[in-house]
């Protein structure tokens, strides 16, 4: 087993901070529609075994912009459909010609089994509940667009915690630039374990607690059909945990609400939050392209 | 043909001169030379001492000489499975690791679980260079639900039953199983798994498993389960429970109580420690490195530090290796759809000085033991597990002070699915020999 190649980015728990700090600078100089092409002639395969639009799109404008050739391979439709293994099709993309691999997997480690073979960098788009990395990064790009820094910045966290890999990405990188971040939700999408994964995490199962005094209010999608098999009910759980406009005003007054998608409105939260003058969860999107272009500058050493 | 009697005719007398012997069965522990003669413990006898004279000799100056290590635990994938390891390649791998009798998992394709299956096995047309005790089926295709014929498996050279890989875990058939094992004098094995509560799970649940987002094992599905066999066991007199590979703290407890003087009167109740489970932690998995990959899965801090409180204090009868090799294309996959299992063979005696002698200051006796007389008893090995005048001539020498490095490209085993490749180690098998004759011996 060897190393990954030099910029991939596999999750932001093996990132150093300068690192992330780099990335979020390098974004701000992102403009895709007066990009640079730094990245002609480069050959980027997306490789998707799941589901996605906004990660998907973003990467796919955020290369293009760059002047990067794209690949779309999905698992329905290739050789991944006749059994192919991760492995192999890792092997023939690069014989293809791939000059970088962006990737989101069903598994846990799906990226890291390719980049561990392969000489080119591999960029994880969403790794089972692992990482989802390019969603932190442009999520803290969001956040300085409207705070100062990230210096005592409390962020509540709510929703499944436990099957999120936004969530433990997120975790990552505001830990380590110094935030202090509150996990909410049920035990069984929070468990105790949480707390460990980085310092200066808490898990609080009261909403209320959560949100007093917060300045950034992150929320996840909750899944239905992972509900079923749960104590908590559908009801239940909005009861206790949807962001609701009588919510937010626990929450300091220039607080953000920010959500990766897919929304569900009337679930996680309402329309009236999610529309509303705090929201962000649109311009998170937005976000992404420049970030991403970043991301991809980076692996291929085009990061001046 | 020659008979059993004149093949052993065969093989010349072997003095084993200038060692140290530790023979924890008979409580030795002093210099002493061993003649072996006929396939049998010819005579013990304090350095230039002995009487009888033997064809060869065997040079064991500053070595020590043991009885032959029973291995309780491998799987040698024959039937059906040649392409991950034979007989042939498995035992010769046993051999380099100092094991002269290794019991083998019955979870083969297809499932051990006949007469036929188990003369199979114990064929000399397989090629074995040291003993081979099959354990077969307990129930029918390891399903957890009709029962094997215990009485015919055993006739046939079956040494105990089980159903490893999976449990079972239906209480009746569990009870049913041990009540017949109890008329047998046969050891019931159980792998203790709650598998209602670890599908999907491909390692310990813990932090680790957390922030790999990988779903976890509790520790519970292992320990309610030989929670609930050592009180099924308690029940009938005679009835003789072996928990397999434990890995936690709460599942040791459960033996404890297995083993209280009060409930030895009824049933026994022993296990197994592998020396992954002594050696490595959880969060040795490192990125999703499938190498690390086995179950029970590596555990937290906490349950090692009780399997090597339990190794130390006597509670461990065996320590069992749990070989389970696995093809690349079977590892090289993602974390979750990676095979369960490693190789471990080779390993296992160096693990046990690195670990257990020289790091946690284990006595090498205690050592000696549990991969002699600890393992012999457990299933009742007549006439092996110790070198007692007469018995069997399995004996592994070794030198515990030897440092070396593991490569697992030089294994002998087929597959090299193990975590310990590159690692320095201390102790080193120098001969195996089974039966009188040399099965191994260090380049």
């Amino acid at each position: 087993m060897n190393k990954a190649a030099r910029g991939s980015l596999l999750g932001i728990e093996q990132l150093e901070d300068k690192e992330i700090l780099g990335l979020l600078k390098l974004a701000r100089r992102m403009n895709p529609l007066k990009a640079r092409p730094l990245l002609r002639n480069k050959r980027i395969v997306l490789l998707f075994y799941e589901a996605s639009t906004r990660t998907r799109s973003s990467f796919e404008v955020a290369a293009k912009s760059l002047g990067a050739v794209t690949i779309l391979v999905l698992s329905s439709g290739s050789s991944i459909e006749k059994g192919e293994s991760l492995l192999d099709t890792g092997y023939t993309l690069r014989a293809v010609g791939a000059d970088a691999i962006v990737i989101r997997h069903p598994s846990a480690g799906g990226p890291h089994l390719i980049a561990h073979h392969l000489d080119i960098p591999v960029i994880n788009a969403g790794d089972g509940m692992h990482e989802h990395p390019s969603q932190a990064l442009l999520d803290a790009f969001t956040i300085l667009k409207h705070k100062k820094s990230f210096k005592g910045l409390q962020v509540a966290i709510i929703g499944d915690i436990f099957h999120s890999r936004v969530a433990r990405s997120a975790c990552h990188l505001l830990s380590r630039l110094g935030a202090k971040v509150i996990l909410c939700g049920p035990t069984e999408m929070v468990p105790e374990v949480a707390a460990t994964l980085a310092p200066g995490l808490r898990v609080t199962r009261h909403i209320e607690e959560a949100l007093r005094g917060t300045d950034v209010v992150m929320l996840l999608r909750v899944q239905k059909e992972r509900l079923a098999g749960q104590k908590i009910g559908l009801q239940d759980y909005i009861a206790r945990y949807q962001m609701s406009a009588a919510r937010l005003k626990l929450a300091k007054r220039d607080a953000i609400v920010m959500h990766p998608g897919p929304i569900i409105r009337g679930l996680e939260l309402t329309s009236e939050v999610m529309d509303g003058a705090q929201s962000v969860v649109i311009e998170e999107v937005h976000n992404g392209v420049p970030v991403r272009m970043a991301i991809l500058a980076r692996a291929l050493g085009k990061a001046k | 043909m020659l008979s059993a009697k004149n093949q052993r005719r065969e093989i010349p007398s072997l003095l084993i001169k200038g060692g140290h012997l530790i023979d924890p069965a008979e409580k030795i522990n002093a210099p002493m030379d061993v003649l072996l003669r006929e396939g049998r413990v010819a005579e013990i006898a304090l350095p230039n001492k002995m009487r009888g004279s033997a064809e060869e000799k065997l040079d064991a100056r500053g070595l020590i000489v043991a009885p032959g290590f029973i291995d309780l635990h491998v799987h040698l994938r024959e039937p059906g499975q040649s392409y991950k390891e034979t007989i042939a390649t498995g035992t010769a791998a046993a051999a380099a690791g100092g094991f002269t009798s290794v019991c083998t998992m019955p979870n083969t394709a297809p499932v051990v679980d006949t007469d036929e299956w188990v003369a199979w096995l114990r064929s000399p047309e397989r090629g074995a260079v040291v003993n081979v005790f099959p354990i077969a089926a307990a129930t029918r295709s390891s399903r957890g639900a009709a029962l094997t014929d215990f009485a015919a498996l055993q006739r046939a050279g079956a040494v105990a039953v089980t159903d490893d890989g999976k449990p079972i875990l239906d209480d009746e058939v569990m009870r049913t199983a041990l009540r017949l094992g109890a008329e047998l004098n046969l050891t019931v094995v159980q792998h203790a798994e709650d598998t209602r509560l670890t599908e999907g799970c491909s390692m310990h649940e813990g932090p680790t498993s957390f922030r790999l987002g990988l779903h976890g094992m509790s520790a519970a599905a292992e320990a309610s389960v030989v929670d609930r066999d050592v009180n099924l066991a308690q029940q009938i007199r005679e009835s003789r429970l072996h928990v397999a590979h434990l890995s936690t703290s709460e599942a040791l407890k459960a033996v404890r109580r297995g083993k209280r003087a009060k409930a030895r009167v009824t049933c026994r109740v022993t296990c197994e420690i592998t020396p992954h489970h002594f050696t490595l932690l959880d969060e040795d998995v490192g990125e999703y490195n499938t190498n690390f990959k086995m179950n029970p899965p590596l555990r937290s801090a906490t349950d090692r530090e009780a399997i090597l409180v339990a190794l130390a204090d006597g509670t461990v009868d065996a320590i069992a290796t749990d070989h389970a090799p696995h093809a690349l294309h079977e590892k090289q996959v993602e974390f979750e759809r990676a095979a369960f299992g490693i190789t471990g063979l080779e390993t296992a005696l160096a693990l046990a000085i690195t670990k257990l002698h020289r790091e946690h200051k284990i006595p090498l006796t205690r050592i000696v033991e549990l991969f002699t007389a600890g393992p012999a008893s457990v299933f009742d090995l007549r006439s092996r597990g110790s070198l007692a005048r007469g018995n069997f001539a399995d004996v592994t020498v070794f030198d515990p002070r030897k440092r070396w490095t593991f490569e697992a490209a030089k294994s002998r085993s087929l597959s090299h699915n193990t975590p310990f490749d590159g690692w320095q180690l201390t102790g080193k098998v120098v001969t195996t020999i089974v039966g009188g004759k040399i099965a191994y011996r260090a380049d």
